[in-house]
């Protein structure tokens, strides 16, 4: 029985890396397109969360859920055209700065806005509930979001390994001088990729806005866990993004099994140990622009 | 033109000379003096240095706890302040116990404020505490609840207006008991992991063990922990009868919402809950028995009064953080009036002596001389079905008053065999 109790934390550990993974995969993008270790991205996420409570009150819930990524990834146009921009080619430790400055700017614009006290989100009633398969419970509303993520990392994996579009940017990642002299310009298809990042976040904010507490600092919460799935996957790599969320979220739920207290400290000492024996992450390839 | 130039030159010429002399004169009276500026300060204002957690997992809760302190200073120096002297108090974020400290330490060396006040997280108050101490000032850990705070780590120089973790059991243990939900029940708990939750464990199995009730299992919880599904996993494992929550904070919003979520069948209790995290749960999510120490709805003229006020500044409804800053503000300029000073010895001379505060409910309130607790009533309070509830205001309902009437206060708090307080 302990074993089979082990394995249900295993399991969803899977399902939690899941939504670890949406919030992780925009930040590795804009961090591996624009260079721009992206402080912000935690904003965006609570943005994705605060809209969702506001625009639910007019559609209800799914249409929220669906409306407010696109909301915020306008934003993210603003975002990418105004601020990041400048710091393609800057020292990454400026980029660093604005955008820590950032997250400090929108989480005190949010506590204007909507007030500092939480905000009040229930999941319908028809989300609740678990379903028991086998031995494992599931929460429904996780299952719903695990496949969102599916369908969400499908699209992307056809968006960059089977268009042109996903073309240019892999290229642009590599080797940006040479996409240049090619006649292309980059900067559309940065605009394009920091909106699909934060519109990503902002999912993520609105799909667990009913299942944690909407908050002006909700942001910053979650930022280091996608940072450290980040850094654990390894620069550059979608798969290695999707190994680590997957790995963070079981070894996790695993060390909860065992001693419960040490839960949030475990994904710590997992990044330090993949760091140790391997500096780039798990799949990180080397980029140019960062070999210095 | 020319000549205008000369005198714009001439008159620059006597400003900096005019500065250069008050500079010189400024430092010379400073020399003299010593500390001019602290001198000055205790004759006209009352500077008071209060720190409370604004940002974390009891943010929320401090964002009351500076509306309702600042709203009593407001009021007390419209009507004159105290012994003719304005009421000034410094709000700071304490973040974190080390932070506390710090801050704590500046306060009353640097930015001479006669005492301290504040808190909610019963480890920052500790480290206050200590400063407090060592500087043999006053200080009133106005949120915290850790019983610790009361008995092993109380202080001549501390006092403590919130009820203590042993009187949240109590109060909610009486409901409970009468429910039949204790005697013969097999309870899981979920404990935050930091002295106040180590506390409210220690108390809760107290009581468990006075009523016949199995522990199956207790987990304790990092403050930051967002995501409970892997304990959700191991209640379920565990299947208890009853599943009791010993969280803080944000903690316990989170809690409820998964909760709800995972839809499992086990009734909830909690010892511990500040009432917006309740409304922050929202209808629907929260259920069971529940203690607090103020609610908004409490019937009496005077908390009615606050509410109504509080109201109409802040555009929300004062939580049990924003009443309890209130009424510790108005005990504090209670004591100043009435020993007509603002001086640390006079005032816990004063605190000790069982005088009588109006904290506006049914019974004044009074502080114990041997272990500085704020004695006062308690309730528990249960939440209405979702069909019921008109919106998140309306979802709770406030209990009887524990104790009842007729009994002393005192029957719920903690005796001296039970406390190690030795002042």
């Amino acid at each position: 029985m302990q074993f089979v109790f082990l394995l249900e934390q295993v399991v969803n550990g899977l399902v939690l890396g899941g939504y670890y993974l949406l919030i992780a995969l925009g930040l590795s993008l804009i961090f591996s397109v624009g260079g721009v270790v992206n402080l912000a991205h935690g904003a965006f996420y609570a943005l994705g969360a605060y809209a969702a409570v506001t625009v639910s009150k007019y559609t209800g819930f799914v249409p929220a859920v669906v409306i407010s990524p696109f909301i915020v990834a306008c934003l993210g146009i603003l975002f990418e055209r105004f601020i990041l921009r400048r710091f393609y080619r800057e020292d990454p430790i400026l980029g660093l700065l604005v955008t820590f400055g950032l997250a400090m700017v929108a989480e005190q614009a949010i506590r204007m806005a909507w007030g500092s006290a939480p905000l009040i989100f229930n999941l319908p009633q028809s989300f609740r509930g678990s379903i028991i398969l086998g031995d494992f419970l599931f929460s429904r509303f996780r299952l719903m979001l695990l496949a969102v993520v599916a369908v969400m990392l499908c699209g992307l994996w056809l968006l960059l390994n089977k268009s042109a579009f996903g073309r240019v940017v892999r290229a642009g990642v590599q080797q940006p001088d040479m996409v240049a002299v090619l006649g292309i310009r980059l900067q559309p298809y940065m605009t394009a990729v920091v909106m699909l990042g934060v519109g990503l976040a902002a999912l993520g904010g609105a799909l667990f806005a009913p299942i944690t507490v909407v908050h002006p600092a909700m942001g910053s919460d979650i930022l280091i866990v996608a940072f450290v799935v980040v850094v654990i996957g390894g620069l550059g790599s979608l798969p290695g993004v999707i190994l680590a969320a997957m790995l963070v979220g079981i070894v996790r739920g695993v060390t909860i099994h065992f001693s419960p207290a040490a839960g949030e400290a475990s994904i710590y000492i997992l990044m330090f140990l993949v760091l140790l024996v391997r500096p780039r992450g798990l799949l990180g390839e080397p980029i140019e622009k960062f070999e210095k | 033109m020319k000549n205008h130039g000369t005198r714009l030159a001439d008159l620059t010429g006597l400003m900096n000379r005019r500065s250069a002399l008050k500079l010189g004169a400024g430092v010379a009276a400073s020399a003299a003096i010593g500390f001019p500026y602290v001198a000055r300060a205790q004759s006209d204002v009352i500077r008071i240095g209060h720190l409370t957690p604004m940002t974390g997992f009891l943010g929320v809760l401090g964002k009351y706890a500076v509306q309702g302190i600042q709203m009593a200073a407001e009021e007390i120096n419209a009507a004159g302040g105290v012994n003719g002297r304005k009421i000034e108090v410094k709000s700071e974020d304490s973040i974190n116990p080390e932070n506390a400290t710090t801050k704590a330490q500046r306060m009353l060396e640097r930015d001479g404020v006669d005492f301290l006040m504040g808190e909610i997280s019963s480890a920052s108050a500790l480290a206050i505490s200590q400063v407090a101490t060592r500087n043999k000032r006053l200080f009133m850990a106005l949120g915290p609840r850790s019983d610790v705070l009361r008995s092993a780590s109380c202080s001549k120089y501390m006092f403590c207006t919130d009820i203590p973790n042993t009187v949240m059991v109590n109060a909610v243990g009486s409901a409970l008991k009468r429910d039949g939900m204790v005697e013969g029940k097999k309870f899981f708990t979920l404990t935050a992991d930091y002295v106040f939750g180590h506390d409210l464990l220690t108390a809760a199995k107290a009581f468990f063990a006075k009523n016949n009730a199995t522990l199956l299992g207790d987990e304790l919880i990092a403050t930051d922990v967002t995501d409970f599904s892997p304990f959700l996993l191991k209640v379920r494992q565990a299947k208890p009868d009853v599943v009791c929550l010993n969280l803080a904070g944000n903690q316990v919003t989170n809690f409820v919402k998964q909760y709800a979520e995972f839809d499992l069948p086990y009734p909830t209790v909690g010892f511990n809950l500040n009432t917006a995290d309740a409304w922050a749960a929202g209808v629907g999510n929260l259920s069971g028995t529940w203690p607090t120490v103020w609610y908004d709805t409490l019937d009496t003229p005077a908390s009615k009064a606050f509410v109504k006020a509080f109201t109409a500044k802040y555009n929300r409804i004062p939580e049990n953080h924003a009443w309890i800053e209130y009424i510790a503000l108005k005990i504090m300029a209670q004591a100043m009036t009435e020993t007509k000073s603002a001086e640390t010895p006079a005032l816990i001379k004063y605190l000790e002596s069982g005088a009588e505060f109006d904290i506006l409910k049914a019974r004044k309130a009074y502080f114990r001389s041997w272990d500085h607790q704020l004695i006062q009533e308690a309730y528990p309070f249960s939440v209405k079905p979702a069909s019921q509830a008109k919106d998140v205001h309306d979802m709770i309902v406030l209990g009887q008053v524990v104790p009842s009437p007729s009994e002393s206060m005192e029957v719920i708090f903690p005796t001296k065999e039970q406390n190690a307080c030795k002042l």
